[in-house]
């Protein structure tokens, strides 16, 4: 039984990341109809940002919680900055192309940021400070899930409570639900889409930035490629959830980190893909527009 | 009010608008008649730039708004129903209605106007917490009409309000709207392929034909005019 909330614990922290992530991809989907592949990328530089901040700020002896807080804070500003400018340069141009423009521009967006790390920092595992400290009152637990782990869940879980307010109730965030459902609507009302779908992309790249940090300082180590296998594996948990809904993508990540880990758990690591995507192949079959998807409503 | 001068606009390489000119003048109800593919929703999307127009101008109270972005031209007071209601199906209607006055801070005044627009369609009151998607055809243009009275037009575009409805609830809107024009003020550009409902509305009339117009003239004119009876009122 230990070993089963053992690995369910371990599962809600692969999951989180993966929500993390999920959230972007699914609200870009969402606004603008195309899947981000560099989505990922922004992930991983979100993970060196904060690497070089915390290795910096560790030098000069920062108290970890300050160290935590601006790691955090550059990552995702720095990750903003690059999703914000990965829009306009890579995707805005060909809005109005057909849309298989730009998923490869995409494409091509998430090979040239992993080569541009790859040149720029190096090839090589780089060793992530770990920044979370073990909390005493975790002492009893700490076997079972580490301190780590908990509070990845738990922030996770707390990101997704003020994402879903600010789209609820705030005034960009119903910007964004409209644009959402009727882009051409939303300008006729005096939206101005390409700032909705420039916010869009800038949360999308904060809450990543955060989950390259949080995963880095679990894992303990990050290269260029970390983007990659990530950005697949949220992809799939976007997909699972319904693509376009926030809270099936918390909901994609949790199943999908769930099911892997119980997977390496009772059989073995080297078949945990085979689990993930076989589910991912299942819900589909079933549910086409994933778990909490929404059927396209298209009325004339 | 507005003035469209030699309007050209293209989808691609297609010309839609061949040299619009017309004329609003503030208080009028004017309609456009036209067939499909004429160009009659072209020239809404021109005047709200949704389209850009590649040549001409669009002056709106003496100043041309055809390089201002979209949103700056609903500030201004100019609002567009558009074809096909285009109500957001998964807000609901009160949600929708709060869209329209978003370009508003003046509490009081959204307040006032709600209560409007629910004193017009009591029907949109009821449905309220429901999703815009659910409503009927009629319940949405309604709403689609609303909707757009919450932005506080002076200038109200509306496109195609008949499109698909039964003739009652076609009747009870086109009242509507002759309400509107006249409690409000609000000057109302009307395009229609219900010719005969449009003409008995407006003011002045304008018939488009391949991108350009080819008549202009009071509406009961119009609705004399042998040419028109026989190409848009059936007779």
């Amino acid at each position: 039984m230990e070993y089963f909330i053992e690995l369910f614990f371990s599962g809600l922290t692969r999951g989180s990341i993966y929500a993390l992530i999920a959230l972007g991809y699914t609200m870009v989907y969402g606004i603008i109809g195309l899947i981000n592949f560099a989505h990922g990328e922004i992930y991983m530089i979100g993970a060196f940002t904060a690497y070089v901040i915390a290795t910096v700020l560790g030098i000069y002896g920062f108290p970890v919680l300050a160290i935590i807080v601006l790691a955090g804070l550059a990552a995702a500003i720095w990750s903003s900055a690059y999703g914000y400018t990965i829009e306009k340069v890579a995707y805005k141009p060909i809005r109005h192309a057909p849309r298989l423009s730009p998923l490869i521009s995409a494409i091509g967006m998430s090979i040239f940021l992993q080569n541009y790390v790859l040149l720029a920092q190096t090839s090589d595992f780089l060793a992530f400070p770990e920044l979370i400290p073990d909390f005493e009152f975790m002492e009893p637990i700490a076997h079972i899930v580490g301190t780590t782990d908990m509070v990845i869940i738990v922030s996770t879980i707390v990101i997704m409570l003020l994402l879903t307010l600010f789209i609820k109730k705030s005034r960009t965030g119903k910007a964004m639900r409209a644009t959402a459902q009727d882009r051409t609507m939303a300008k006729l009302i005096g939206i101005n889409v390409d700032q909705v779908i420039s916010v869009t992309f800038i949360i999308g790249s904060a809450l990543a930035a955060l989950g390259g940090l949080l995963i880095a300082s679990h894992i303990g180590q990050i290269n260029f490629y970390i983007g990659f296998i990530a950005g697949i594996k949220a992809f799939t948990a976007a997909v699972l959830g319904g693509i376009g809904s926030i809270p099936g993508a918390v909901l994609g990540g949790f199943i999908l980190g769930l099911t892997e880990s119980f997977a390496t758990g009772y059989v073995s690591s080297d078949y945990e893909d085979v689990f993930a995507f076989s589910l991912l192949v299942l819900i589909l079959i079933f549910k086409p527009s994933g778990l909490l998807g929404k059927a396209e409503v298209q009325k004339v | 009010m507005l003035k469209l001068q030699d309007v050209h606009s293209f989808y691609g390489n297609i010309e839609a608008l061949k040299g619009i000119n017309l004329e609003i003048n503030e208080g009028e109800i004017i309609s456009l008649i036209g067939a499909n593919g004429a160009g009659k929703s072209t020239t809404l999307m021109s005047i709200s730039n949704i389209v850009s127009p590649r040549q001409g101008s669009v002056i709106y109270q003496g100043e041309i708004i055809n390089t201002k972005p979209p949103e700056d031209i609903v500030k201004m007071g100019l609002c567009q129903v558009p074809e096909g209601r285009h109500i957001f199906p998964h807000l609901t209607v009160r949600e929708n209605l709060d869209m329209g006055a978003f370009l508003r801070d003046d509490k009081d005044g959204i307040r006032k106007d709600l209560d409007y627009v629910y004193s017009l369609f009591p029907i949109l009151k009821e449905r309220s917490g429901q999703s815009g998607g659910t409503l009927s055809g009629g319940e949405q243009q309604m709403l689609a009409i609303s909707r757009a009275l919450m932005s506080r037009p002076k200038l109200l575009l509306l496109d195609e309000p008949s499109m698909g409805l039964a003739p009652i609830i076609i009747a009870q809107i086109f009242d509507i709207i002759k309400q509107i024009n006249e409690e409000q003020n609000t000057t109302i550009f009307l395009v229609e392929q219900n010719a005969n409902q449009a003409l008995q509305i407006a003011d002045r009339a304008y018939v488009i034909e391949n991108g350009k117009i080819t008549m202009s003239d009071n509406a009961d004119a119009l609705m004399s005019n042998p040419d028109v009876q026989k190409a848009y009122l059936g007779i």
